[in-house]
């Protein structure tokens, strides 16, 4: 089970939490303009690095505040939690 | 001092590899080698190379919970997994070797109304599309499996379940020896230890890849990588709509025969099978964090014990004896990617997700035309990875069984 350090409860196990995916997908600007393998691209494509993922958490059971991590989906190595809205931290 | 008894005939050579081959396979799984099979058989394409970062079959091909089923709720999908169900039936005197297919019937669980409507609705589809299935109310499930719990005083009681007859479970390990005793019986090589860390594409076109053992060259690429397909498509420039995750299954220690089928629930997250050695076989579903680590959270397995319980109380005083995980490739629609690719000459079978053991002869068979005509086979040409544009999608997250 992970060890999750939520940027306002600290440490917490992973069964308090729920996956979001992947972070930083902006929503188009104008849906409507996009053709359909822009849709798509948005719609079904995320990112799947065996490495470094900036994906998203909920702490369901705790503060119930959605923030940003950096994982290694490699190791399961956390590098960095950051609040929504906040830059992505550069990581070594 | 004791005498160890002799080493049984190989059933393969471990080959080095050659500087180049007309087609090279990544990844000596079930799909792998049942793709090299066929090539040779069906297409007389044998200068063929499986190349395999492990040991043959040693990935999910080691880690699944065998189950083979064709119950999908689709056309297409019944297209596809009848066809395996077929070749399945026929497989041990085609390979010419023991593979434990046991057509033990499946019990997909329904255990809500919307459950129920789901249900019979899925029946009906697969009826009309000539796959065997029944609806049976709690007290006909009860029949097919004594030891199923069907008190309706429990959190997620039994409403009925459909039955699929024809279904059942083989022995993977078998499976995989016996696709890769007749392949290299035809000529096919199998090269292990030989991890595929590059596509060479030149001018649109792939002409090899490079691997631990140095580079290869090829007229064909066929990848059959289940949960790293996204890490070497990504060397050729190639996104795919895939997340890769850890799936989770375990076994008791061996027990009498108490469980006559196979039994699956969505809602719960378990299905459980008994293994000819007498190992309960229970699978749950996958952890929600993508991760490409062999191995998932205790809570997923704690949740999937309490789930076996509630459905099985004869199993409270069992042991799990080992639990592991496997890397699966899971797509939007929780239907297989399976055809051309961007790149000429590069062939993708992908995206099956938690559910590829059961295709493994009918999509070697159908993967293997892809691969010596440069065209999808009518059965697998619903699974391009076009249809994520087009949308026209193949939805089976109701008959996947577990969480995708």
């Amino acid at each position: 089970m992970l060890l999750i350090p939520c940027p306002w409860c600290g440490p917490r196990d992973e069964a308090e939490f729920h996956y979001g995916g992947q972070a930083h997908v902006a929503y188009p600007q104008d849906p409507a303009a996009l053709s359909d393998e822009q849709w798509a691209r948005y719609l079904f494509f995320r990112d799947n690095p065996k490495g470094v993922f900036a994906e998203r958490w909920s702490h369901s059971a705790g503060c119930r505040r959605w923030f940003n991590a950096l994982r290694d989906t490699a190791t399961n190595e956390i590098h960095a939690v950051y609040r929504v809205g906040e830059p992505k931290p550069v990581t070594s | 001092m004791m005498q160890l008894p002799e080493h049984p005939d190989w059933l393969w050579e471990s080959a080095a590899p050659k500087r180049s081959y007309d087609v090279v396979i990544v990844g000596a799984g079930g799909h792998g080698l049942a793709t090299a099979y066929y090539l040779a058989r069906n297409h007389g394409i044998t200068d063929v190379a499986v190349l395999e970062r492990g040991w043959l079959a040693g990935g999910n091909m080691a880690r699944n919970t065998t189950i083979i089923r064709s119950n999908y709720l689709w056309d297409e999908s019944a297209g596809i997994y009848e066809h395996a169900l077929k070749l399945w039936e026929t497989l041990e005197e085609e390979l010419d070797y023991p593979l434990l297919f046991s057509q033990r019937g499946v019990l997909n669980l329904a255990h809500s109304l919307q459950d129920v409507r789901d249900s019979v609705r899925r029946v009906e589809a697969n009826r009309l599309n000539g796959v065997d299935a029944e609806w049976l109310d709690p007290r006909q499930v009860k029949e097919v499996c004594p030891i199923v719990n069907i008190s309706q005083d429990v959190r997620y009681p039994v409403l009925g379940a459909t039955f699929q007859p024809r279904a059942g479970i083989a022995k993977h390990d078998h499976v995989a020896w016996g696709f890769a005793k007749a392949a290299a019986a035809l000529g096919v090589h199998f090269v292990e230890n030989c991890e595929v860390t590059g596509l060479r594409v030149s001018n649109g076109r792939v002409t090899g890849v490079e691997t631990t053992r140095g580079t290869i060259g090829a007229g064909r690429v066929a990848l059959c990588a289940a949960g790293h397909t996204s890490v070497v498509a990504a060397t050729a420039g190639i996104d795919l709509p895939l997340q890769s995750h850890p799936l989770q299954a375990l076994v008791s220690e061996l027990l009498e025969p108490v469980h006559p089928t196979v039994v699956m629930s969505n809602a719960v997250h378990v299905y459980v099978s008994q293994a000819h050695k007498g190992e309960l076989v229970m699978g749950a579903g996958i952890d929600a964090a993508n991760s490409y680590r062999q191995r998932g959270a205790f809570h997923i397995i704690e949740r999937q014990m309490a789930a076996a319980l509630e459905l099985f109380p004869v199993f409270a005083r069992a042991h799990v004896l080992r639990t592991w995980g496997g890397v699966v490739d899971v797509s939007p629609d929780a239907s297989p990617i399976v055809g051309l690719s961007p790149v000429e000459g590069l062939y993708l079978n992908c995206g099956w997700g938690t559910g590829g053991f059961k295709a493994t002869p009918g999509v070697g068979w159908c993967f293997a035309h892809t691969v010596a005509h440069d065209e999808p086979h009518p059965l697998t040409a619903p699974f391009s990875l076009d249809r994520f544009v087009t949308g026209a999608l193949v939805d089976e997250h109701g008959a996947a069984a577990v969480a995708h």
